[in-house]
C-alpha cells in the first residue's frame, strides 16, 4: 500500500467489489438528483418538458433511482466489513462480481425503459416489461426476479463467509435482517385487481424495509462503524445493537399500521398504528445516545474524521427525518387531513437522507481511506474543507427543502383538506395560495444547493488523501 | 483491531439487565411475538378486505351498477359510502365477472401508465396531481348525468380538456383505447364506493339522484 495513491489493486475481494458498488451507487446519487430537479421545475413550470419528459417519469426515476443507489450502498458496506468481521477472505468472489455486473446491468436497462417507454397498455405484459405503477417498486416483474436472485447470490456470499471464519453479534444479527430484507420484497411481487389489498402487501415492502429492515442493517453496520472509527468496545457496540433491534421491531413491525389508516383496512388499525407507530421514534434516540456517547467516550479522537461527522450526522438525521417528521404526522386525528400531501414529502425527503444517504457516505470515507492506502484522515487533512462544505451544502440543501416542503404540507392540509374537504377545486386552489408557491420556489433553490453539495462530495472522493504522506491514526 | 475487540471475546461480566445475553433474548422474543401478531392481523384483515366480502369495506365489482354515495354516518361520525339504487355505468349493467374484468382493465391501465407519480390513490402516490379516491365523486364534473361523457372526453384528450383554475397543470395525453378509458372509469367508480374510514374527511359529492 502506498501513502495517497490508488491502491485498488491491493484490495481484499470483498473491499473491491464493495468500491464496485460504491462507485455505480454515487452515479445513481447524482441521476437522483438530477431528476429530481426536473421533477421540482415542473412544480413551478408545467410546461416545461411536458407530454416529453413528464413529471410521472422524472419522479419516477428520482424515487428510484434513489432505492438502488440506496442498496447498492447498503451491499458495498457489507462486502466491505464482511471480511473483517468474519476473519476471513470473501467466499464466491467469482459469484459476487458476476451478480455485481448483472445487477448494474439490469438497472440500465430499467432505466432507459423508464425514460424512453415510459408507459404501457393496460395488459400484464406492461407491469412484467416496462414498469409496474407502484410506486417505490416500479421496477418491472422481470426485474423484481432478478433482483431477488441476485440478493439471494449476495446472501449466500456474505452468509458463507461468516460461516468459514467467524460469527459475531453483528453478523448474526445481519444475516437475519438480510433474509428478512430479501423475503420481504416478494410481498410486492404480484397483481390482484383488489386495491386495498394490493396496497396492503405494497406496504409490507415500503415499511417493513425502510421504517423496519433497512434501520436494524444500518444499526449494524453503525455498530461496526464505531468500532473501526473509534474503537469502541464491541461488547458495548453489540448489546445497543440488541437493544436497538428489540426496540426497532418492538414499534416498527405493527408500526406498518399507520399506513392501514385509509386504505380500505378495519378501523382496529387505527389504534393499533397510531399507538405503535408513535414509539418508533424511541430506537432512533437509542442509536443517537449510543452515537454520541462512544464519540465523547473517545473524545471524538477518530481515524477517519469526515466518517465519524456523517455517522453522527447519521444519527441525528435519523431522529429528526424518521422519528419527528415521521412522528408529527402518524396520529390518525392529524394523519386524515396530511395524508397525501407535500407533508408525507418533506418527511421522506429528510428521513432518506438523514438515516440513510449519511451512513453511506460514512462507509465511502472509510473505504476511500483504505482505497488511499490508510492515510491520515483526522485533523489537519489537506482539503479538508471540502468534505467539510459539501456536507454543509447537503445539510443546508436537505433542510431547507425539508422546511419548504413542510409549509407547503401545513398550507394543503388547512386549506386543501380541512377547509376544502379535498375536492379538486380544493386541491388546485390550494397549489395556488402564495405559502405553497413560494415553498416550491424555495424547494427547488435548496434543491440546487443540495446538488452543489452532491458534487463538491464527489469531487472530494475523488481528491481526498491524494498526496498525503501521514498515515493513518491509531484507535485505542 | 485490538484483541478485546474481536468477535466472540467477552469482557467483565454486566448487571443482568445490561448483558448481551438479555438484550440478544429481548430482542428475539420482541421481533418473534410483534411478527406472530403482524401475521394473525394479516389474515383477518385480508378476510375482511376481500372484494365483496361480508364486512362492507371493499365492495364487490358489481357496485358500479349501482349509485354510489358518501355520507356522514351518525354512528361512526365520519362519511361513509352508501351503496344506492341501481345506476349502470354507461347504461349497461354487467355481472360480477365482467365488473370485475372491466375494474381489472381499468386498475391495469393505471399502472402502466404510471399514473400514481403524479396523482395519490387513496392518498398513497405522488402529490402532483389530485387525489383520485373520489374522483368519481368530484363535484367538477357538475351532475351526473354529463359525469361518463366529461370523463370520458376528459381521459380521451386530458391536455385540451383539462380545468387547472389557473395553475397551468394540465395531465398529459395517455393515449388511452376506448376500451382503457371504460376500464379506467369502472376503476374510478368502485374505489368510491370503498370505505376509507372516512379519508377523504369534509368531502362535498357531486349532487347525485332526486336533488340534482
Amino acid at each position: 500500500m502506498k501513502l495517497g495513491a490508488l491502491n485498488y489493486s491491493e484490495l481484499t475481494a470483498g473491499q473491491r467489489l464493495a468500491v464496485k458498488y460504491f462507485s455505480v451507487a454515487m452515479v445513481l446519487f447524482l441521476a437522483q438528483m438530477l431528476f429530481g430537479l426536473l421533477a421540482a421545475w415542473q412544480f413551478l413550470d408545467p410546461t416545461f418538458l411536458f407530454e416529453i419528459l413528464d413529471f410521472n417519469v422524472n419522479r419516477m426515476v428520482h424515487i428510484n433511482a434513489m432505492i438502488v443507489w440506496m442498496l447498492f450502498g447498503f451491499i458495498g458496506s457489507i462486502y466491505w466489513l464482511v471480511e473483517d468481521e468474519a476473519g476471513v477472505p470473501l467466499v464466491g468472489v467469482k459469484l459476487g462480481n458476476i451478480v455485481f455486473w448483472v445487477f448494474t446491468a439490469a438497472v440500465s436497462v430499467v432505466v432507459l425503459v423508464y425514460l424512453l417507454v415510459q408507459g404501457g397498455p393496460g395488459e400484464t405484459w406492461s407491469i412484467w416489461l416496462i414498469n409496474e405503477g407502484r410506486e417505490y417498486i416500479e421496477a418491472p416483474r422481470w426485474a423484481d426476479i432478478g433482483i431477488v436472485v441476485c440478493m439471494v447470490a449476495i446472501f449466500y456470499n456474505v452468509f458463507a463467509t461468516f460461516t468459514k471464519g467467524r460469527w459475531s453479534g453483528i453478523s448474526g444479527v445481519l444475516v437475519l435482517d438480510l433474509v428478512a430484507l430479501a423475503g420481504l420484497y416478494l410481498a410486492g411481487m404480484f397483481y390482484t385487481t383488489n386495491l386495498p389489498i394490493d396496497q396492503y402487501w405494497w406496504w409490507w415492502v415500503i415499511h417493513l424495509w425502510v421504517e423496519a429492515t433497512w434501520e436494524v442493517l444500518v444499526g449494524c453496520i453503525m455498530a461496526w462503524g464505531l468500532i473501526a472509527t473509534l474503537g469502541a468496545r464491541r461488547r458495548i457496540v453489540t448489546t445497543w445493537l440488541y437493544i436497538e433491534v428489540a426496540l426497532m421491531f418492538g414499534s416498527g413491525i405493527l408500526g406498518l399500521g399507520h399506513h392501514y389508516f385509509w386504505i380500505g383496512t378495519p378501523e382496529y388499525w387505527l389504534g393499533i398504528g397510531g399507538f405503535f407507530s408513535a414509539l418508533e421514534p424511541i430506537p432512533l434516540v437509542a442509536m443517537v445516545v449510543h452515537a454520541v456517547y462512544d464519540a465523547g467516550k473517545h473524545d471524538f479522537r477518530s481515524t477517519n474524521h469526515p466518517a465519524l461527522a456523517w455517522l453522527i450526522a447519521h444519527a441525528f438525521g435519523n431522529f429528526f427525518g424518521a422519528g419527528v417528521w415521521g412522528f408529527m404526522q402518524t396520529l390518525p386525528q392529524i394523519n386524515l387531513y396530511t395524508h397525501g400531501t407535500q407533508w408525507a414529502s418533506s418527511h421522506g425527503h429528510l428521513a432518506f437522507f438523514g438515516a440513510y444517504v449519511t451512513i453511506i457516505v460514512a462507509f465511502i470515507y472509510l473505504a476511500i481511506q483504505k482505497l488511499r492506502g490508510d492515510v491520515w484522515m483526522s485533523g489537519g487533512t489537506s482539503g479538508a474543507w471540502r468534505w467539510k462544505w459539501s456536507m454543509v451544502l447537503l445539510h443546508v440543501g436537505m433542510v431547507g427543502m425539508t422546511i419548504a416542503l413542510l409549509i407547503a404540507g401545513y398550507e394543503q392540509a388547512f386549506v386543501e383538506r380541512a377547509v376544502g374537504g379535498s375536492t379538486w377545486q380544493a386541491y388546485f386552489e390550494a397549489q395556488l395560495r402564495p405559502w405553497f408557491v413560494q415553498a416550491m420556489q424555495w424547494r427547488m433553490f435548496f434543491g440546487v444547493v443540495m446538488t452543489a453539495g452532491v458534487v463538491l462530495l464527489l469531487w472530494d472522493f475523488i481528491r481526498i488523501g491524494v498526496g498525503e504522506t501521514r498515515a493513518m491514526r491509531k484507535v485505542a | 483491531m485490538s484483541d478485546q475487540n474481536s468477535p466472540g471475546t467477552h469482557g467483565q461480566q454486566s448487571e443482568w439487565w445490561a448483558s448481551e445475553s438479555f438484550w440478544r433474548k429481548c430482542a428475539v422474543y420482541v421481533t418473534g411475538f410483534m411478527a406472530f401478531v403482524l401475521v394473525i392481523l394479516t389474515f383477518h384483515t385480508l378476510s375482511v378486505i376481500a372484494a365483496g366480502a361480508d364486512a362492507g369495506r371493499v365492495p364487490a365489482y358489481s357496485v358500479i351498477n349501482h349509485r354510489i354515495g358518501y355520507e356522514y354516518d351518525e354512528q361512526r361520525s365520519y362519511q361513509v359510502p352508501v351503496i344506492g339504487p341501481e345506476a349502470p355505468l354507461f347504461g349497461e349493467v354487467l355481472s360480477e365477472d365482467e365488473a370485475r374484468k372491466l375494474v381489472d382493465l381499468g386498475k391495469l391501465t393505471v399502472q402502466a401508465r404510471n399514473c400514481m407519480n403524479c396523482h395519490t390513490i387513496l392518498g398513497n402516490g405522488a402529490y402532483f396531481a389530485p387525489d383520485l379516491t373520489k374522483a368519481w365523486l368530484d363535484p367538477l364534473w357538475g351532475n351526473e348525468a354529463a359525469r361518463e361523457l366529461l370523463m370520458t372526453m376528459f381521459l380521451k384528450n386530458p391536455a385540451s380538456n383539462a380545468r387547472t383554475f389557473g395553475s397551468n397543470r394540465r395531465m398529459p395525453n395517455q393515449n388511452l383505447t376506448d376500451e382503457e378509458i371504460r376500464g379506467v372509469i369502472a376503476y374510478l367508480k368502485w374505489m368510491s364506493a370503498i370505505d376509507t374510514n372516512g379519508f377523504p374527511s369534509g368531502f362535498t359529492p357531486l349532487p347525485q339522484g332526486e336533488s340534482s
